[in-house]
């Protein structure tokens, strides 16, 4: 569905993607995992068109995508959850939810977008009670459900995600790992973002390790659960050797 | 038809591409990261890991060889610590060197997986009784089909360093119904049956697995009629691992390389230079999973061409001829090399000619002189002078064509040359 070439990406005379290729498939959930500043971000934010210095090739449904300016991409039925949510957050949750919409909204569309509200609302009926609420005024889980739910709006058939899991207390993690499960399940294909590689290898069909720009580890979620420099660099935290 | 790892076996073209891609900029990322040799020969070469952008880069890159990891013997071509590693195994250089080969967990895994993948395509499924007589030591030839078929689910009965009317006895006793060992060895076996009188209606056999040493058409008929058996053969070299780089299917029409493991090339041995698709010269590999010991651009030293039309199996994995020859089998004229290979094939195409022969080369002054001793096939009488004359020519003609060498041919009597040494094919006389 979405294959990635070579593709480097500059901000300004610094170079942060070095020659990355990855692909997924219609169907899958696939991880991106690496510390900080690895280039993860940079990634998502290059096939979602917010980065234009670029070279490379971006192919969504064999269609190229590489120079689509952000709207045309959402256009394409990409869409992003950025990092750090990205809320409007003197809105509304409707509101936000609604300007989700935007790209396809049109006076004879609103069925539809109704349509769109009730299926976001059964993915997270917390939003639905508190839909009148400012979303500056939402817990961080729900304004990450929030972001989530606002990217699914646009209908999307790939859905990026940036670090769903950032600041979030363990439990609500576990809740949003859950939906994304359940997004899969109903045909939405997902490219995921971590720093907690556990979590997301857990629920990822592959996945890709980057460093410095670079990918250096690719395979199944099992075999890069099962290579050992990812489990002391990344699975840090809980891995100790017994008899140390 | 059956396969194993249906993923893979029926990809695209254009996914496979994309798959060999990502793994090959992953894998250089990790051994310029990690290998000192790679990084000290990008560096002087003055290739960054980023200048892989296509799979058609990959001729970028330097060879290695024996040599490289013999020189770099024991643990200096291994890309991860050694805690990672979990299994040691070993082959030898030339001249009885060794070389040390290291496996991850996820390393083990592919192996088996590609293990299972051969079986399958010899028909091996969870009902079958699979007698493995190859090498479990060091070399790892046993050990990997003995993984993948307990992957499949079928028994395995590990058998190695046993002699052959043992493994007979196992084999009648237990009702084996595949066998993998070397083609050596399955006729070692039918001299054993002979020997020993036991009849082949007490033997359950079915499916072979010949492996490790080049198999001919006439030793595979040979073996599959006496031993009543379907017989393919897989090919690796040892340090890839061996023998699991490709496997024949049912079809038995060349072996399809693991290219989601491995990307093939053909090289010209001479000079480097990477040969289009169908031309004959050295098979060169470069490893895309391998965690603890990635090879690039491997040279194997052994002779083949690839063939990319589609299989009738439904495999959609490039095809390589079986190992034609070796690199060290090559022969330097006047300044001209060849492959004996080479003259088979030409004989082959000669009506009149036997596609054996004995090449003779002298030297007389500066010049090497080349004769060589064709036989002729029974349709042609010796008493035909002008026949004989014409066919002489005439093979004469085409090594030139085709080698660009000036041969001296002598024809004589079928069978006359297998007789006496039947190995040696080049008598080199230059050097006493």
């Amino acid at each position: 569905m979405l294959k990635v070439r070579n593709l480097k990406s500059f901000y300004g005379y610094l170079q942060a993607l070095r020659g990355v290729s990855i692909h997924v498939e219609e169907g899958e959930i696939v991880a991106l995992i690496g510390a900080n500043g690895a280039g993860k971000t940079t990634l998502l934010n290059s096939i979602a068109g917010i980065i234009s210095s670029k070279k490379g090739q971006i192919l969504f449904k064999d269609k190229d995508i590489t120079h689509f300016p952000p709207q045309q991409i959402v256009k394409q039925g990409i869409s992003l959850v950025p990092e750090g949510r990205q809320l409007f957050t003197p809105l509304s949750v409707m509101d936000n939810l609604i300007l989700g919409a935007y790209q396809r909204y049109k006076r004879k569309n609103k069925d539809n977008i109704e349509a769109d509200l009730d299926r976001v609302f059964h993915f997270f009926p917390i939003l639905k009670e508190r839909r009148k609420q400012l979303a500056g005024t939402l817990s961080g889980g729900e304004q990450q459900m929030l972001a989530i739910a606002r990217a699914l709006m646009s209908k999307p058939k790939l859905l990026l995600l940036d670090e769903p899991s950032m600041g979030l207390a363990p439990k609500v993690v576990k809740e949003i790992f859950r939906i994304i499960l359940e997004l899969q399940k109903e045909g939405t294909t997902i490219f995921l973002v971590e720093q907690n590689a556990k979590m997301a290898l857990g629920i990822a069909n592959r996945g890709y390790v980057i460093e410095t720009g670079r990918i250096v580890i690719q395979g199944s979620s099992q075999e890069l659960l099962g290579n050992k420099e990812i489990r002391r660099a990344y699975l840090g935290r809980g891995y100790k050797k017994v008899w140390e | 038809m059956v396969l194993w790892n249906q993923q893979v076996e029926n990809i695209t073209r254009e996914e496979i591409e994309q798959l060999q891609l990502e793994r090959l900029q992953a894998t250089v990322n990790r051994v310029y990261r990690s290998v000192a040799f790679y990084r000290e020969i990008f560096d002087e070469k003055g290739i960054v890991p980023e200048d892989i952008d296509s799979l058609s880069k990959l001729s970028i890159l330097p060879f290695t060889s024996k040599k490289t990891l013999i020189e770099n013997y024991p643990y200096g071509m291994f890309a991860v610590p050694l805690r990672e590693v979990v299994r040691l195994q070993c082959t030898s250089g030339p001249e009885g060197q060794p070389i040390v080969i290291g496996y991850t967990r996820n390393d083990i895994n592919h192996w088996t997986d590609i293990s299972a993948r051969i079986l399958a395509a010899g028909g091996i499924d969870r009902e079958d009784i699979v007698q493995i007589c190859l090498d479990y030591g060091l070399f790892g030839g046993g050990i990997g089909f003995h993984y993948g078929a307990e992957l499949i689910g079928a028994s395995v009965i590990p058998g190695p360093d046993l002699d052959p009317v043992r493994q007979l006895l196992i084999m009648r006793d237990y009702r084996t119904t595949a066998l993998i060992s070397t083609p050596s060895f399955a006729l070692k076996l039918i001299a054993a049956i002979k020997e020993k009188g036991i009849s082949l209606a007490n033997l359950n056999l079915k499916i072979g697995i010949l492996t490790g040493e080049p198999l001919s058409e006439s030793t595979r008929s040979r073996i599959e009629e006496e031993l009543r058996i379907k017989v393919i053969s897989s090919y690796g070299p040892s340090e890839i691992p061996g023998p699991k780089v490709a496997t024949e299917c049912e079809k038995r029409s060349g072996l399809h390389i693991f290219e989601d493991q491995f990307i093939p090339e053909i090289i010209d041995p001479r000079t480097g230079e990477v040969l289009p698709f169908g031309e004959e010269g050295e098979l060169v590999l470069t490893t895309i999973t391998k965690e603890a010991f990635p090879l690039i651009r491997y040279r194997t030293g052994d002779l083949t061409f690839l063939d990319q039309s589609p299989c009738s199996c439904g495999r959609s994995l490039i095809r390589m001829h079986g190992v034609t020859g070796r690199t060290d089998d090559m022969v330097i004229v006047n300044g001209v090399g060849f492959f004996p290979t080479q003259i088979n094939r030409i004989l082959a195409q000669v009506e009149g000619a036997e596609p054996h022969f004995r090449l003779i080369i002298d030297r007389e002054g500066t010049r090497d002189v080349v004769n060589i001793m064709v036989e002729v096939s029974e349709s042609i009488f010796f008493d035909e002078m002008k026949k004989l004359q014409q066919l002489k020519v005439q093979i004469e003609e085409k090594i030139y064509q085709v080698l660009g060498i000036k041969v001296n041919v002598k024809l004589v009597e079928k069978d006359s040359l297998s007789e006496v040494e039947p190995k040696k094919v080049v008598v080199d006389r230059r050097l006493k």
